[in-house]
Parts: C-alpha cells; sequence; structure tokens
C-alpha cells in the first residue's frame, strides 16, 4: 500500500473516530432524530383508523415517509458544529482527499443517525401490523435506503451550509433527490409485508445507494467548499 | 488560438452584443412556426377519432413539456461550464433558464390535467408522467430557492451549478423509478423510432410548435440572459456604450 493512502486510512479514521467521540459525549443530540421517527409514525393510527389490517397497508409508506423526514432533520447535526468552530476548513486544508474525509464524516453521520432508526424500525413495523416474516427484507430495505439518504442528504446539507436558517430549504433540495430512494424502498417494504419478493427494488435501492456513494463525495466536497469560501 | 472564440463568449460585453444582435433570429422564426403550427393544429388537423377536439391541447402540452426538460439540460450545462471555466456569462445563463424552466414545466402540469379531464375523467392522476413532471417542477424551485437564499452572488452561481449538475444526474433516476407505476398516459408517439403512430396532418403542426416553441426559448434566454448581465455588471464601464449602443 502507498504511503499516501496509509496516511489518508489513518486520517479519516482519526476523523471518524473524533466525530464519534463527540457524538457520544452528547449523546441526546444523536437520538433526535429517532425519537422524531418513533413519533411520527405513531401519529399515523391516531389519525387513521386504529385496526391492524388498515395500518399494514400504510406502513411502508408510514416507515419511509417518517425515515425520510427523521434523516432530513438529523443533517442538522452534520456539518453544522464543525462550520462554526472551524474543524471544516482544517479538513480542507489538511492535504488529504477533501472528498474521503467528508464520506467517512458522512458514514459516522449514518452510524449515528440511520443505524438506530434501521434498528428501532421492526419495532415501529410491528405496532403497524407488519408480520414478523417480513422483517427481514424491511431491515434490509432500510438498511440500504439510509444510506442513500444520508450521501444524497449531505449535498444538500453542504449546500446550504453558510445559510443561517436552512430548513425548509434543505427539504425543498432534498426530498426531490430523494424520492428514487422513497418509491423503491416503499415498494420492497411493501412486498415484504405482503410476503413477496423483493429482490428486485432491492437491487434498484442497492444500485441507488452504490451510485450516490460513488458522485455525491465529488459534489459534497464542491458543495461544502464554496460554503465555506 | 481554436479557444479564443470560447473565452471571446465568456466576456460579457461581447456576449452581450452578441444576445442583442441573435435575439431577433430567435424571436422572429418562433413567432412564425408558432403562427404555422397554431393554424395547421387548431384549424387543418383532422379531429382524432377517439379524443375528438380534445387532443389539440398536445400542440401546446408537448412541446412545453419537452422544453421543460430541455431547459432543465441546457441550464446544468451551462451551470457547468461556469464551474470548471469560472465563465461569469455561463452562470449568468444559467440563472436565466431557471425561471423559464419552471414556466414551462407549469404550463406543461396545467395542460396536462385540462387534457386529463376529458380523457381520464379527472384533473390530477399519479400518472408517472405528470408526476415527475411535478418533481421536476419542485427541483425548478429548489434551484431558485437556493439562488435567492444565498446574498453572495458568486457564491449563489457556484453553490446552485452544483446543485443542477446533481439534479442532471438524478433526473433519469427519478424519471424511471416513477415509472414504476402503472401508467394510464399514453405512451410516446412523437419520439418513437420507426414510423411516426399519428398522420402527417397532425405531426406537422406538431413539429411546427416544437421547433416554434424552441426558437421562443432561444430568443427568451437571449434576452433574460441580457437582463442578468446587466444586472451583474452594473458598475461597469462598458455599460453605458453598450447602451447608447442601442
Amino acid at each position: 500500500m502507498r504511503a499516501s493512502r496509509v496516511a489518508f486510512i489513518a486520517a479519516a479514521a482519526s476523523l471518524m473516530g473524533r466525530d464519534l467521540r463527540l457524538a457520544l459525549r452528547r449523546a441526546g443530540d444523536s437520538l433526535l432524530p429517532v425519537g422524531f421517527f418513533i413519533v411520527v409514525t405513531t401519529l399515523y393510527p391516531l389519525a387513521l383508523d386504529p385496526s391492524l389490517s388498515s395500518l399494514r397497508d400504510i406502513a411502508p409508506a408510514a416507515l419511509w415517509v417518517g425515515a425520510l423526514l427523521s434523516s432530513l432533520l438529523a443533517l442538522d447535526l452534520l456539518f453544522r458544529d464543525d462550520a462554526q468552530d472551524g474543524a471544516l476548513e482544517q479538513l480542507a486544508l489538511c492535504g488529504q482527499s477533501f472528498a474521503g474525509l467528508l464520506l467517512a464524516k458522512t458514514a459516522v453521520h449514518w452510524l449515528l443517525t440511520g443505524l438506530p432508526l434501521v434498528l428501532v424500525a421492526p419495532l415501529i413495523a410491528i405496532t403497524l401490523g407488519a408480520p414478523y416474516a417480513a422483517m427481514a427484507g424491511i431491515l434490509a430495505a432500510l438498511l440500504l435506503g439510509t444510506v442513500a439518504l444520508s450521501l444524497i442528504g449531505a449535498v444538500g446539507a453542504g449546500l446550504t451550509l453558510s445559510l443561517r436558517r436552512n430548513g425548509p430549504l434543505l427539504a425543498l433540495l432534498v426530498l426531490p433527490l430523494a424520492v428514487p430512494v422513497l418509491i423503491f424502498g416503499a415498494r420492497a417494504t411493501a412486498l415484504a409485508v405482503q410476503g413477496e419478493p423483493i429482490a428486485a427494488p432491492l437491487y434498484l435501492l442497492a444500485a441507488i445507494a452504490v451510485l450516490f456513494a460513488t458522485l455525491s463525495p465529488w459534489a459534497l466536497a464542491a458543495a461544502v467548499r464554496i460554503g465555506l469560501e | 488560438m481554436a479557444w479564443v472564440w470560447f473565452h471571446r463568449f465568456g466576456s460579457p460585453p461581447h456576449f452581450y452584443r452578441l444576445a442583442r444582435r441573435l435575439a431577433p433570429w430567435f424571436g422572429w422564426p418562433a413567432l412564425i412556426l408558432c403562427v404555422a403550427g397554431l393554424i395547421g393544429g387548431l384549424g387543418l388537423a383532422p379531429p382524432d377519432y377517439q379524443q375528438g377536439d380534445g387532443f389539440r391541447i398536445i400542440y401546446v402540452h408537448a412541446p412545453a413539456a419537452w422544453l421543460s426538460l430541455m431547459v432543465y439540460v441546457v441550464m446544468a450545462t451551462s451551470a457547468a461550464v461556469g464551474l470548471i471555466w469560472r465563465m461569469n456569462v455561463a452562470h449568468a445563463v444559467a440563472a436565466s433558464c431557471a425561471p423559464i424552466g419552471a414556466s414551462f414545466t407549469a404550463l406543461a402540469l396545467a395542460t396536462g390535467m385540462l387534457y386529463g379531464r376529458p380523457m381520464w375523467g379527472t384533473y390530477w392522476e399519479w400518472d408517472p408522467r405528470l408526476t415527475s413532471e411535478l418533481l421536476l417542477l419542485f427541483l425548478y424551485l429548489g434551484y431558485m430557492a437556493l439562488r435567492s437564499a444565498i446574498d453572495d452572488v458568486a457564491r449563489a452561481d457556484r453553490a446552485s451549478a452544483v446543485l443542477a449538475i446533481v439534479g442532471v444526474v438524478d433526473v433519469p433516476i427519478i424519471h424511471y423509478s416513477v415509472i414504476w407505476w402503472n401508467s394510464l398516459h399514453q405512451a410516446p408517439t412523437v419520439m418513437k423510432f420507426g414510423r411516426p403512430s399519428m398522420p402527417a396532418s397532425m405531426l406537422v403542426p406538431l413539429l411546427l410548435m416544437l421547433a416554434g416553441f424552441t426558437f421562443y426559448f432561444g430568443a427568451l434566454l437571449l434576452t433574460r440572459a441580457r437582463g442578468e448581465i446587466l444586472r451583474r455588471e452594473r458598475n461597469a464601464h462598458w455599460i453605458s456604450a453598450a447602451l447608447e449602443e442601442s
């Protein structure tokens, strides 16, 4: 392995360790999006007919709209503090690949906000009447979907970095771009709930996640650099 | 040497004068083509054997829908040129594209809804092409909102350029993911390869309207871009000379 690559991996690992340590010392912040997800999905049975058979039909929609909104809410945590205290500028100047380091940051962000959401999703799915047999499918779809949402959301967060109040604008930027994830994710979940094979939408979801993972670091690096100027 | 024309293109005074000279060459053909297309489409073309006279709205609907996509590609291309070569004029062109594209998208949606009422019996159907058109409108609105949210023009240019490029990669994915639903929309009839499934008396006016709308977009874009350049360069010396020429 070349020395430069070793240096990059060391830098990325120490950055990820730092982000994880910072987040764990303020664990409340990272858990907020999951709490939001749970509350939002609880609203559906209250607003609709609470019989499990009718909830089963809307369970995929409730899960995915909840996941989309909560990932949007979580984006505020991604760059805000590091942009304010200048840590992002240091990353841009440190000589390592900025796109790679931002990808590492996004991976930590997914670990802190995306993964907990995936882990509580089976609980929510059961309260919405999804059968136990569907859990593997729901987990797989949300696992891929939250990765894709974190990646595309990070670009939006980078673009709105320099703005003070960016919430509604971020939603307008990110949600249309995230529509494919919503469609394939909800389709895979719906098929899993009905007990049908979910391979086709799952593969498409995986393809989108891979595409976003490949392309979004460059857009992310460009967006954050513009925001830092 | 071969790149001189490209760099001259990027000079605001040169582009301003070029745009002023070119605009009539787009505007007049647009008027002639649209009048000819409307006479052909509304007067000469026979009524459709199934849809009667209701189908005639496609003479506005199809060109608007075509331009809603084309304008996005033009916008993203000029945004990319602006980002790569740091060309202010290209950013001005991209900025001028957005409201035009959003208007064409809204027009395509409105005429699509009016078309849907007699054909499907409802104004709105969650049909793939209507839905992806709606999402395209959201993308335009997001682009314009991002641009207006950032005060500094140079930063707004570059941030919105990144958004436009991300959008142009995502638009095909959005389109094909939306097609996953069952569709009520009739399959595309013009862009099909081989023999078009439309008689010439209906097709020729449609093609005239497509060309007319495209020229109209060109004229509109050149005029808007001139306004945008004037706004950006309002403190430059060449402005007064250029304004006296006209």
